[in-house]
């Protein structure tokens, strides 16, 4: 099965630091990819280069079949490529059913079929409550749920999930763990960035390791949890 | 066109930079610590010219000597000014920031406008015209003391920056706001002492521009303008920048006003401005950001 | 309860020149009118895309000179000279709004960029002596001459500007509920979020800058029209970019009924202190600054946002 997203030697420099050091990694549809590593280890900025925010140095970035490295975020988001950012950024002003809306408005043309749509992703992420609540007043974790429907109204095949869970109790990490399991019935592949273990390990077909920029394993859960050269790398942090 | 007259206007040019370097420096150093465009710069430059023409013809205070009155003064009314204006938008949006500055700038300059009317004035002062010879040219005497004055206020603050504990201070707070709040830097006060030592620089240029250039409302916005196309040249919070920029510009006008229309050179100056902020909105100094 | 509130006030504003004879108080509703307008137009770009602009008299100009000019030199009239000037705007809109957003201006560059285009005109039309150089445009009277966008009773002005305000506003009204709208909302809001949900932000603040410049110039006009007179600062000067932008402000950026709201308040304003200011030149400008530096402290989204309170 060739693979949705198809990273290659991806490298990025920002003056003496090495953030991202010839990383490959394939991404295969259908599944959900965990990718974890310690603080600094390079994940967002990995996000950030595959979606278009930043330029990659070398190598290159295939998703579905296009080459994409070097294209606008906006473009690569309309191929189907849509992300989360680590730090919730809601349209602050709009309320949630609006700005999810926004986010329909790439597959939908008028306002009105985008917040039918938006209707739907508002009862998937359990938001439907809120809808009229502006933006500014929701909690951080709720924010980080809307970041998520907002991505999702854009009707992405694959989803890049930046600490989605993270501040998150355990209650709402079930939640989110549950949405994201429905995410991915529904043909969407995820890509995630996590630091809460006990939801990478339960939720992710398989998970990457990051670390100074290098990708040092790829594999099951329970592979990596006794991988010695990720345990190293967390400096002893239980996996399990 | 002889080289004479090249010369002059080369002369000219750099004397009148160092001026608008000094106005610059007083919008960078605001800029770099407090991160905001301060629109009222020019308005506080009028001020002082204003303060220095009245003491002259009142008090037959000679204008360098002013310096002592209108540099403290300058200090006292930026340093009020950022507590009573400022301070109370520092966490507003960027747009917010942008209109309160303007807003003071409208403010002074239609009181300026109001009290003074729009009569250009002039002051006179037995050395106004003299000149003093430099090689085969023959440099104006006012001009070159608001170079020397301008030079000499410059190196006194780049030696408060670098050498002082206060200076140093000041630098710790438009380096790493919080960082320097965590350890006990007051970083509040550091910027009312930002903005008292840029309006201190402004009032300086006012002074030292007064024995040579007129006086009138809006005659801040002239060097203000300026101010900031030196500033977007040099990169916003850089000081050297501030400095060859001033001087620079200062020579690409004067020897524009050799070649062209005056109203051309001043459109040139636009197109400049407008030209560096499309290459390079952080200036040819500046540190890129990402 | 709303609709027949507003529709007291449309009917009040279409009936008062036949009711009230003063020549004072219909000229100063003209004004709050124009101001309105114009403001509104700013807004599209300031307010709903979010990108400040300090030099939106550079459209305001372009459409007062190009429709004076049509007139003067080529006798064309003042109503086409109206869409000729707007669209000269617009392109000169579009260059400037590429230029800036294309180099990714924003926040205080890009003000000042849009200040500095617009002394650039400034500075050029005064020297150009073809368009009057520093002594401005005086367009010839005529009479009362309607083909010719002339009126002898000066209340004809005040339906002109009051149908434009009401074209204007439905059309702004359209305009937020639209896609394009939305979008806008949207990169005013974040713009890098925008990007990451398949919103061009440089095609949406690209349209949004056309729309303005072309809805500032028709003001421009108006603003010939009705003055007979126009002159390099006053239509291109940094004060008349002040007052175009301070009505929004102060009624609140970004919403329908801000630039009006902000024009009557400044309006009458401007009629309790009138004897005040008639005594001394800049005072009201004065004021104005005090207005802004008051209004950007406790009324941070304008007078609609205390409304609409913000925790």
């Amino acid at each position: 099965m060739t693979p949705l997203l198809d990273v290659r030697g991806l490298s990025k420099r920002f003056g003496g630091l090495q953030a991202l050091s010839r990383v490959t990694l394939q991404v295969e549809p259908g599944e959900i990819l965990g990718l974890i590593g310690p603080n600094g280890a390079g994940k967002t900025t990995f996000f950030a280069t595959v979606s278009g925010f930043l330029r990659p140095d070398e190598g290159t970035v295939t998703f579905d079949g296009r080459d994409v490295a070097g294209l606008p975020p906006y473009a690569i988001a309309r191929l189907g490529l849509a992300r989360t950012f680590q730090l919730a950024q809601p349209f602050a002003g709009l309320s949630v059913a609006d700005n999810v809306m926004v986010g329909a408005l790439v597959r939908h043309r008028t306002p009105a079929a985008a917040r039918r749509h938006a209707a739907t992703v508002l009862a998937l992420t359990r938001l439907e409550d809120l809808a009229g609540r502006p933006a500014h007043a929701l909690s951080v974790g709720l924010r980080k749920r809307l970041e998520l429907a907002r991505a999702l109204a854009t009707e992405p095949r694959l989803l890049l999930l930046d600490e989605v869970m993270a501040g998150l109790n355990p209650a709402e990490v079930e939640e989110t763990v549950a949405v994201i399991r429905e995410i991915r019935g529904r043909g969407v592949t995820v890509l995630l960035i996590e630091h809460v273990m006990a939801a990478v390990m339960s939720l992710c077909d398989r998970v990457a390791v990051l670390h100074h920029g290098e990708l040092i394993a790829v594999g099951a859960p329970p592979a990596i949890a006794r991988d010695d050269r990720v345990v190293e790398a967390y400096l002893g942090e239980a996996l399990a | 066109m002889t080289v004479e007259i090249l010369a002059t206007s080369l002369a000219n040019g750099v004397m009148l930079g160092g001026l608008y370097a000094l106005v610059a420096l007083g919008l960078t150093l605001i800029f770099g610590v407090m991160r905001i465009i301060n629109f009222a710069h020019g308005s506080l430059m009028m001020l002082a010219m204003y303060a220095t023409f009245g003491l002259a013809t009142r008090t037959g205070v000679d204008p360098y000597l002013a310096l002592g009155v209108t540099v403290p003064g300058g200090f006292l009314v930026g340093w009020g000014l950022q507590r009573l204006a400022i301070a109370p938008v520092l966490g507003a949006p960027e747009h917010n920031q942008l209109l309160m500055t303007l807003g003071l700038a409208l403010f002074l300059d239609n009181l300026a406008l109001a009290l003074f009317t729009a009569d250009p004035r002039t002051l006179l002062t037995a050395y106004s015209a003299s000149t003093v010879a430099i090689g085969p040219v023959r440099l104006n005497l006012p001009r070159l003391l608001a170079f020397a004055g301008a030079l000499g206020i410059t190196a006194a603050l780049a030696a408060f920056l670098k050498l002082t504990v206060l200076g140093r201070a000041l630098r710790a707070a438009a380096e790493e706001r919080d960082g320097a709040a965590l350890v006990g830097i007051p970083v509040r006060r550091m910027y009312a002492l930002a903005f008292g030592l840029g309006s201190a620089c402004v009032a300086a240029a006012g002074t030292l521009a007064v024995p040579f250039f007129y006086v009138s409302p809006e005659v801040g916005n002239t060097f203000v303008i300026t101010a900031f196309v030196v500033v977007v040249l040099g990169g916003l919070g850089s000081f050297p920048g501030a400095l060859l920029g001033g001087l620079a510009v200062g020579v690409v006008e004067s020897l524009g006003g050799l070649f062209l229309h005056g109203s051309l050179a001043q459109i040139g100056i636009f197109l400049l401005f407008i030209l560096v902020l499309l290459a390079r909105p952080t200036g040819l100094l500046g540190a890129a950001h990402a | 309860m709303r609709e027949l509130g507003a529709g007291a006030a449309l009917a009040g504003a279409l009936l008062l020149p036949l009711v009230v004879r003063s020549e004072h108080v219909v000229g100063t509703l003209t004004l709050i009118f124009f101001f309105a307008f114009v403001g509104q137009g700013w807004n599209i770009l300031g307010g709903y895309a979010g990108q400040f602009s300090f030099g939106h008299a550079l459209f305001f100009g372009i459409g007062a000179y190009t429709s004076a000019l049509a007139f003067i030199k080529g006798g064309i009239s003042p109503w086409l000279g109206m869409v000729a000037g707007a669209v000269l705007a617009a392109l000169v809109g579009l260059l400037t709004g590429h230029l800036s957003f294309r180099y990714g201006l924003r926040g205080a560059y890009f003000a000042l960029v849009m200040l500095a285009f617009a002394e650039i005109f400034r500075v050029a039309v005064t020297n150009w002596e073809w368009v009057g150089a520093s002594f401005g445009l005086l367009v010839p009277l005529r009479g009362h001459a309607p083909a010719l966008f002339q009126f002898a009773d000066k209340r004809a002005y005040y339906y002109v500007i009051l149908g434009m305000l009401l074209a204007l506003t439905a059309g702004v009204a359209r305009l937020e509920r639209s896609r394009l709208g939305y979008e806008m909302a949207a990169v005013r809001e974040n713009e890098a979020a925008a990007a990451a949900l398949g919103i061009n932000p440089y095609r949406v603040k690209l349209v949004a800058m056309a729309l303005s410049a072309a809805v500032t110039a028709l003001g421009g006009t108006f603003y010939v029209q009705y003055f007979s007179y126009v002159d390099p600062t006053i239509a291109f000067g940094p004060a008349h970019s002040v007052e175009i932008l301070l009505r929004p402000i102060l009624g609140g950026a970004g919403t329908l009924w801000g630039p009006l709201l902000g024009s009557a308040l400044l309006g009458l304003l401007g009629e309790a202190t009138r004897g005040l200011v008639r005594a001394h030149a800049g005072l009201h400008l004065m004021l104005y600054g005090l207005i802004l530096m008051v209004a950007v402290v406790f009324l941070p989204r304008g007078v609609i946002g205390l409304l609409h309170r913000r925790p």
